[in-house]
């Protein structure tokens, strides 16, 4: 009996958002605000166990480390974002996560540059290393604009253009396909686990 | 106070983690530790922000009686009603917390992600009715990807799943390399903008 409520309501829900097909209507926006909430509080108890508990709670109550009652003076610091005269103090805590970007300096340089750029000087030894090759370097180029796209230049980049209209089909058809096996998932639940029409 | 002291916190850090990144050493680990320890204690007040956000947004529709607002109740009741049944009988298998994930939460937001499909498709055919050649070539590649994916491009001929795999191998790994080459470069740029305080918009304006 609970399986079949607890179906029915996945099915209701399902076919409320779906009727946005057809055109905006008050059972989709039950839904939408529905999901909204729900997914709020399905959040609240889980940073309640796997953050404040383990971080805050535990070190400084259970075992003594009051130096994070600071830090933890600083978190509170975030609900003055909502006051008039004090929600620069929201910027400390802010500030204090921002430090990060020190690492990310170098980090970045070194993942997303020097690696890529390592793994592109490789050996030319056939068709598919040259393409990659010339494509990488096209798209480069299309994309530094101290130095205007035109003769020689402007057709090498445009070169690149094309390397990306590849890259973004390809991209573009991996998330269709990612999108349609969502929606067969829900077709299958409706139809198979709730009507019995599908094995 | 207002702006400086946080500029100085943030432009302070990012120095000594250029540093923690450069010079291995036990004072650099025990600093990042440090950080990490402190970071972690900050940001489980980062959610009561999110709700506080939610409240205000969603009381002042109720309260105005707003166009609409009886959605807004329907928001804050699910969260009230989320978050006790989390706090109130556990997050375990087999409570009314996880009965709400699997039977409401999550058929939903599958839901959503799958009604994409539809309007990724008719955006496509409004975008790329090959109207250029690179529209074409950008549409040729999307129909030969989707296809190499699914059993009946195998079935009307193999050159299918291994041209797709060819797209995907080296067209589109040269074009994500040099977009990928293009986001480090202005990520390191604007890293640097922060951690020098010439970008400052994250603290927001007085």
């Amino acid at each position: 009996m609970l399986e079949f409520i607890s179906n029915l309501v996945a099915v209701l829900l399902t076919l409320f958002i779906f009727s946005f097909l057809y055109k905006d209507n008050p059972f989709y926006r039950f839904a939408e605000h529905l999901l909204v909430g729900v997914s709020m509080g399905y959040a609240i108890p889980l940073v309640y166990i796997n953050a404040f508990i383990p971080f805050v709670y535990r070190p400084i109550f259970l075992e003594g480390n009051f130096w994070l009652i600071i830090p933890s003076c600083i978190g509170i610091l975030y609900i003055f974002r909502f006051t008039r005269n004090l929600s620069w103090l929201s910027r400390y805590p802010i500030a204090f996560g921002m430090g990060i970007v020190g690492m990310g300096v170098p980090m970045s340089m070194h993942s997303s540059v020097l690696v890529q750029m390592r793994n592109a000087m490789l050996p030319i030894d056939n068709i598919n290393t040259l393409l990659i090759f010339i494509g990488t370097v096209s798209i480069l180029l299309y994309f530094y604009f101290s130095k205007p796209h035109k003769g020689l230049y402007g057709k090498f980049t445009n070169i690149g253009i094309w390397f990306m209209m590849v890259g973004f089909g390809a991209s573009f058809g991996y998330t269709v396909m990612a999108r349609i096996s969502l929606l067969i998932g829900r077709v299958q639940f409706i139809l198979g686990d709730f009507l019995g029409l599908i094995k | 106070m207002k702006r400086q002291i946080p500029l100085i916190i943030v432009i302070g850090l990012g120095f000594l983690f250029v540093a923690h990144t450069f010079i291995p050493s036990k004072t650099s680990v025990d600093f990042y530790d440090w950080w990490v320890s402190w970071s972690k204690a900050i940001s489980p007040f980062a959610v009561v922000l999110g709700i506080l956000s939610l409240f205000m947004v969603h009381g002042t529709k109720i309260q105005r009686k707003a166009p609409n607002w009886q959605y807004s109740v329907v928001t804050l009741l699910a969260l009230v009603v989320t978050a006790f049944s989390g706090f109130a009988w556990g997050t375990n298998e087999g409570t009314p917390f996880l009965w709400l994930f699997a039977n409401v939460q999550m058929p939903m937001s599958a839901t959503m992600f799958s009604l994409l499909a539809f309007y990724i498709a008719s955006a496509a055919y409004k975008a790329f009715r090959a109207k250029s050649p690179q529209a074409t070539v950008l549409l040729l590649a999307a129909f030969i990807v989707m296809m190499g994916q699914v059993p009946i491009g195998a079935a009307i001929s193999k050159w299918i799943p291994e041209t797709a795999q060819w797209i995907l191998n080296v067209p589109n790994l040269a074009a994500k390399r040099g977009i990928a080459t293009g986001v480090g470069l202005g990520m390191t740029a604007t890293s640097l903008k922060i951690l020098l305080g010439i970008e400052r918009t994250y603290l927001g304006s007085d």
